[in-house]
């Protein structure tokens, strides 16, 4: 028969033991996330290829680019052959609410009043529907991913599905998004949507699977007017580069602080 | 075309400018749920915490209660999230391969903190030595049942109560700060989304804590009268009155707190204040009538009276009945108008999108009511198997 000793000791046993079981469980789960940092990677740099409209594509090794994009609101016609293209060439759902690019019609009137529309994304070209007498000023400007470099999207991605890959473009993982939709939240220019079909975060690419073989994106290809410009911030020759000296250009909501690279020639204050 | 008819319906319904990928409202009625039900977790356990650190004796009856039900809920806590998502089978990955930066990842941590650390541990101290007696007295696949839960601490001596008492009180000391956490989070995940002004907010965390200890006190205030009931026993008036008062100073203060929030977004009446206030006069239901009226100034006023002049018993039971079921409606609504009001606005501030609730698929109606329900389900089945009234009492001496 047990003293009361015994039962002591084996209350006092039992509360090591799981005491030291669920300790360890803890402190190498809390560990696990740091695994990188001992390795020396970073969460973004362990990526090499990633899963990208359903293909396999290869991340840049290093920073040596950094691209971003340059819209000329002056130059734009709203014509809309960006954004249907875009939507041939990476797949995104035909239907009215899914959109890489798209581009809206502001209508500035006489009364003070602004009318903004954008009728399936801009696609089909755009009619003005208010007199041109009562307008003021009435003007396209073509929106799609910023491509930020302290991306509110990527900050609260819970798995690192998204990221901005090593020469600043914010791209999507496919086969790890699990499609919460936070990072839909998070985009204040509303450039991100969950892929019907694929119930996976989507959004522009800037046609990785293009620029990486020294391609255009495909928006920037066909724009017949040469509104948009693509390029690496990091070489003073480039388009891009030549595009900022050239114009006083502004980004979306600066004051987010979301490190935008998508730069607007052109930009009314009234546009968000 | 046929999945897409709801998406083609809401376009023809646009107010003013929205981004087109804006139609869809992302997150639907089941994130609604999930700061709800993680919210009377909190709130619960928060109350059975005062009973035990505080000495609120009067609050004993509902102590049990309160574990359970904070368990029963937290079980479900995650579902409505889980199969909210696209990827429902990479779940794991939030906990697997975690992005630091993001508030959602580490609320996994949070949560399976909240869940083992403590509500876990705590139940099992609390009902140790119970286990260890129905073991003896149970018979077959019972008995076996509660042999395994008493992880082999077989010692029922007073001594051996007075350690558990002991290792409880400090779980539930470590226990609030935790509930605090677990709850401050969730109003983190929505407070600190900037692009969304009607979310971010430093006060979200703080409001969604009093607005969870709000609904678990209510939750707990509406469990014990009816388990009472169908248990066919007394009502403790004495303790009925202690939630009252606790549920009234708590409800005052969260009222001030998020009415502070309004008050400074309307005072200060930055860019987003235009859309804002017709965002308010959108949500006149579900945040005038049903949030703010029912559940805040009507249980305010009964509960303030209440604090003055006491009447019959017959009417206080009546009343804390219905204000339980007011307040549990009214926070459910406080949620749908953080979460669905939200989204409803275009983050270029120009227009509206609409909402409506399906009634069938994975975030129709049918489904939301499941997920309120299972929890109740599992209490359940807990109050079966771990029954509050028929625990021992071993005096310490």
């Amino acid at each position: 028969m047990k003293t009361e000793k015994d039962k002591n000791n084996s209350r006092r046993e039992f509360l090591i033991a799981s005491t030291a079981i669920t300790g360890g469980i803890v402190l190498s789960t809390f560990l696990n996330p740091f695994k990188s940092i001992a390795e020396a990677k970073s969460a973004d740099s362990t990526k090499d290829t990633i899963k990208l409209n359903d293909k396999n594509v290869s991340l840049a090794k290093d920073a040596e680019k950094w691209w971003g994009f340059g819209f000329d609101i002056e130059k734009c016609i709203g014509c809309g052959t960006c954004a249907k293209a875009c939507k041939e060439e990476n797949n995104v759902p035909k239907e009215p609410f899914f959109f890489r690019t798209w581009i809206e019609q502001y209508t500035e009137k006489n009364d003070g009043t602004l009318k903004v529309q954008s009728p399936n994304g801009g696609i089909d070209g755009q009619t003005q529907a208010v007199p041109s007498e009562d307008i003021f000023k009435s003007y396209f400007v073509p929106k799609t991913c910023n491509h930020c470099s302290k991306s509110p999207c990527v900050q609260v991605c819970p798995v690192g599905a998204t990221f901005v890959s090593p020469d600043g473009v914010v791209l999507v993982d496919e086969k790890y998004c699990i499609g919460c939709g936070y990072c839909v939240q998070a985009c204040p220019y509303g450039c991100r949507y969950i892929h019907p079909e694929k119930e996976i975060a989507d959004k522009c690419t800037l046609c990785y699977h293009r620029i990486n073989k020294g391609l255009q994106p495909t928006c920037v290809e066909v724009c017949p007017t040469g509104a948009r410009t693509h390029g690496n911030l990091r070489d003073k020759k480039s388009d891009l580069v030549k595009f900022l000296k050239e114009h006083n250009c502004h980004v979306l909501k600066p004051h987010l602080n979301t490190g935008s690279k998508l730069f607007y020639n052109g930009l009314s204050e009234e546009v968000r | 075309m046929g999945n897409f008819d709801q998406l083609y319906q809401a376009l023809t319904k646009v107010d003013g400018f929205i981004y087109p990928n804006e139609l869809e409202l992302r997150w639907s009625v089941l994130i609604t749920l999930y700061p709800y039900i993680t919210g009377l977790v909190a709130g619960a356990f928060i109350l059975a915490s005062l009973n035990r650190v505080f000495n609120v004796k009067a609050l004993k009856p509902t102590y049990e209660i309160s574990l359970l039900a904070a368990f029963a809920f937290l079980c479900v806590a995650t579902m409505p999230l889980i199969s909210h998502l696209g990827q429902p089978q990479r779940f794991y990955e939030i906990m697997m391969t975690p992005h630091l930066t993001s508030a959602m990842a580490i609320f996994g941590f949070v949560y399976l903190w909240y869940l083992m650390a403590v509500l876990l541990l705590e139940i099992w101290f609390d009902y140790r030595v119970d286990f260890v007696i129905w073991s003896r007295e149970k018979k077959g696949l019972l008995k076996l049942v509660y042999k395994i839960l008493t992880l082999g601490v077989m010692d029922t001596s007073p001594k051996s109560v007075r350690t558990d008492n002991k290792l409880g009180y400090i779980i539930t000391v470590i226990g609030i700060p935790s509930a605090f956490l677990l709850h401050g989070y969730v109003g983190f995940i929505f407070g600190s989304v900037k692009a969304n002004p009607w979310w971010s907010s430093v006060l979200m965390p703080i409001i969604f804590l009093f607005s969870a200890m709000v609904s678990g006190i209510a939750l707990v205030l509406f469990l014990y009268m009816i388990i009472t009931y169908i248990r066919k026993q007394k009502l403790d008036m004495l303790c009925l009155d202690t939630i009252g008062k606790l549920l009234f100073y708590i409800l005052i203060l969260d009222f001030t707190l998020e009415s502070l929030d309004q008050i400074h977004r309307i005072y200060e009446a930055g860019e987003s204040f235009d859309i804002i206030s017709l965002l308010m006069s959108k949500l006149f239901f579900s945040l005038t009538i049903m949030q703010v009226l029912m559940g805040t100034f009507i249980p305010l006023a009964i509960l303030g009276f209440f604090q003055f002049h006491k009447p019959k018993e017959k009417i206080r039971k009546a009343a804390y009945f219905i204000i339980s079921i007011l307040v549990l409606v009214g926070i459910f609504f406080m949620r749908w108008n953080v979460v669905i009001g939200g989204q409803l606005f275009s983050k270029s501030f120009l227009g509206f999108t609409t909402y409506k609730i399906g009634l069938i698929g994975r975030e129709g109606l049918i489904m939301s009511i499941v997920w309120i329900i299972v929890p109740f389900i599992i209490l359940t089945f807990l109050l079966w198997f771990l029954p509050p009234w028929k625990k021992a009492h071993i005096e310490d001496k």
